[in-house]
């Protein structure tokens, strides 16, 4: 379980200005929830995630993970970055087996259940590669496979497939539902995919930007597992396209001037179009 | 097979003067320097000396570099260390390390331990300054994917993430710091007593044989040339490749 509780964040800015990131944001995460977090760039989600994963202390608020506030990171969050983050000294094989290592667990016993996690991922030829020998999305997967495998309570992941092409994040989106239905972690997803979204959450969060707030809240109240196909699916979609679209339109405003409108059509209402950098 | 030519070209060229100008004692001739090799080899002199000054580099190379090292870290994780002693080291850098051996004299004597010192203190700067500059840029992710994963802030982070990841900057360093230990030692050894390469050269000076301090200097660059090539070149190159930096950086 995650409470988050009129969280708020500022950074310091070179002349003494501060940036305010996000601004007194609370909402709760149940055991075994599965969350997504949505929003245009810039908007605070990454920041929220590393607050949650005790990366760091200096904000307002509280924040607790299972009814404990956060001391720090470790303790089973674990989290998969928007950029991988895999050790370039280290094998395929040894970037997985390395938090089982921490935890003490016997070499033939980690490397095991390391190879148990790369085959999950559909890398088992490549475990003796190094990280700049595979590519952007091999990478990804090792790095959701280094997350997998020390069997966390609670998974953080940040845009984890978004370097992957449409099959492959297809493939690893089934995945992480299998593993999801079967072991009910509770998880907090970031993307900028809304179909994504929409398929794997029970809930999803719009957020808003500059600051970052929650803006509106989506329970997706459809059976499992969620069928593309669904009309119920489709609708849940929509609603959340516009409420993006509507945030989108607030960030080209300010930026390109306040008399500028994004046409109507402009943003084309293809849910599962990747709003990547875009928006 | 270039290199071979080239030098081959060189000792004839040189033998050629020698007979030609007549120069005399002052430069030895290729033959001379090559009996002087066989002599001080085979009278166990020259080896000796070799062994001895690689003694004092070694014991000085693993000091400095363990120091430096250490130096390194503590300046790139507590500022406050950084903005004082780390202003000094870098100020006390641009001192050669020769400059310190009147003191080491006056502490230690004239012996053993004064090399060590000047060599540990000519090596020591440099390393400490490229570990510091390794450990500063690991970047963010790998030390919060490390947290994350549980090792913690102390030693675990600092053998598993902290070292690995700045090994590139470490081993340029040790590289560097290897060059200047080397300086060192030499100067150190000219004035020093015992047995050595650098006590041979001043020895040698003193009775005029020209073609035995030509022996030294040459002993010198080919140790040199050798471990750097075959030893610390080899480590940084496979370090690169590892890293994924060698295409990068061609
Ligand atoms: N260390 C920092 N110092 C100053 N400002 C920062 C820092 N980290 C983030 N910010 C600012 O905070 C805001 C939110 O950043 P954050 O990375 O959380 O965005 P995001 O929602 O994850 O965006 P994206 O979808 O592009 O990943 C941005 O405007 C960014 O400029
Ligand atoms: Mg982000």
């Amino acid at each position: 379980m995650i409470e988050i509780d009129k969280v708020s964040k500022s950074f310091e800015q070179k002349k003494g200005t501060s940036y305010q990131a996000l601004d007194e944001v609370s909402f709760t995460i149940k055991q075994g929830e599965f969350v997504s977090l949505l929003g245009p760039s810039g908007c605070g989600k990454s920041t929220l995630l590393n607050l949650i994963a005790g990366f760091e202390k200096a904000y307002d608020g509280t924040i607790r993970v299972n009814g404990e506030p956060v001391k720090g990171p470790g303790a089973g969050k674990v989290v998969v970055f928007q950029e991988h983050g895999l050790f370039p000294w280290l094998n395929v094989l040894d970037n997985v087996a390395f938090g089982l290592k921490q935890q003490g667990v016997p070499k033939k016993e980690r490397h095991a259940r390391a190879l148990e996690g790369i085959k999950s991922v559909h890398l088992s030829k490549f475990i003796d590669r190094y990280p700049h020998e595979l590519s952007g999305g091999m990478k990804q997967r090792v790095a959701i496979a280094r997350a997998l495998v020390m069997e966390p309570d609670i998974l953080l992941m940040d845009e984890p497939f978004a370097a992957l092409d449409e099959q492959t994040r297809y493939i690893l989106q089934k995945d992480l539902e299998d593993i999801w239905l079967r072991t009910r972690k509770t998880v907090l997803f970031i993307t900028h995919n809304i179909r994504e979204a929409v398929l794997l959450s029970d809930r999803v969060l719009v957020m808003s930007t500059q600051p970052g707030r929650i803006k509106k809240e989506f329970a997706i109240q459809a059976a499992r597992p969620h069928q593309a196909g669904d009309p119920l699916i489709h609708h849940y979609e929509n609603k959340i396209m516009e409420t993006l679209s509507e945030e989108l339109e607030k960030v080209v405003r300010e930026e390109m001037g306040h008399d500028y409108r994004i046409a109507k059509n402009a943003v084309p209402d293809l849910p599962d179009r990747n709003l990547g950098i875009g928006i | 097979m270039r290199r071979t030519l080239f030098l081959i070209f060189l000792i004839v060229i040189w033998e050629l003067g020698y007979r030609i100008f007549d120069w005399g004692w002052k430069f030895p001739s290729p033959l001379q320097t090559l009996e002087a090799f066989y002599d001080g080899f085979a009278n166990g002199h020259l080896f000796g000396s070799i062994v001895a000054s690689m003694r004092r580099l070694l014991i000085s190379f693993v000091i400095s570099i363990v120091l430096g090292t250490g130096l390194g870290f503590l300046f790139a994780r507590f500022r406050f260390f950084d903005e004082t002693f780390g202003f000094l080291v870098v100020a006390l850098q641009t001192v050669p390390s020769i400059a310190w051996l009147p003191f080491a004299i006056i502490w230690f004597g004239l012996n053993d331990t004064s090399v060590v010192f000047i060599t540990t203190i000519g090596a020591t700067w440099t390393m400490s300054m490229a570990s510091r500059t390794g450990i500063v840029q690991i970047s963010k992710i790998h030390l919060r994917a490390a947290q994350m994963m549980g090792t913690g802030n102390g030693l675990k982070m600092f053998y598993q993430v902290m070292l690995p990841a700045a090994f590139p900057h470490l081993i340029t360093g040790v590289r560097v710091a290897w060059a200047f230990a080397w300086r060192a030692l030499t100067a150190g050894e000219l004035i020093g007593r015992g047995l050595g390469l650098g006590q041979t050269l001043q020895d040698s000076r003193d009775i005029g044989d020209t073609a035995t301090i030509l022996c030294v200097v040459i002993i010198i660059a080919v140790i040199g040339t050798i471990s750097d090539h075959f030893c610390f070149k080899r480590l940084e190159d496979g370090i690169m490749v590892r890293f994924g930096l060698h295409a990068a950086k061609k």
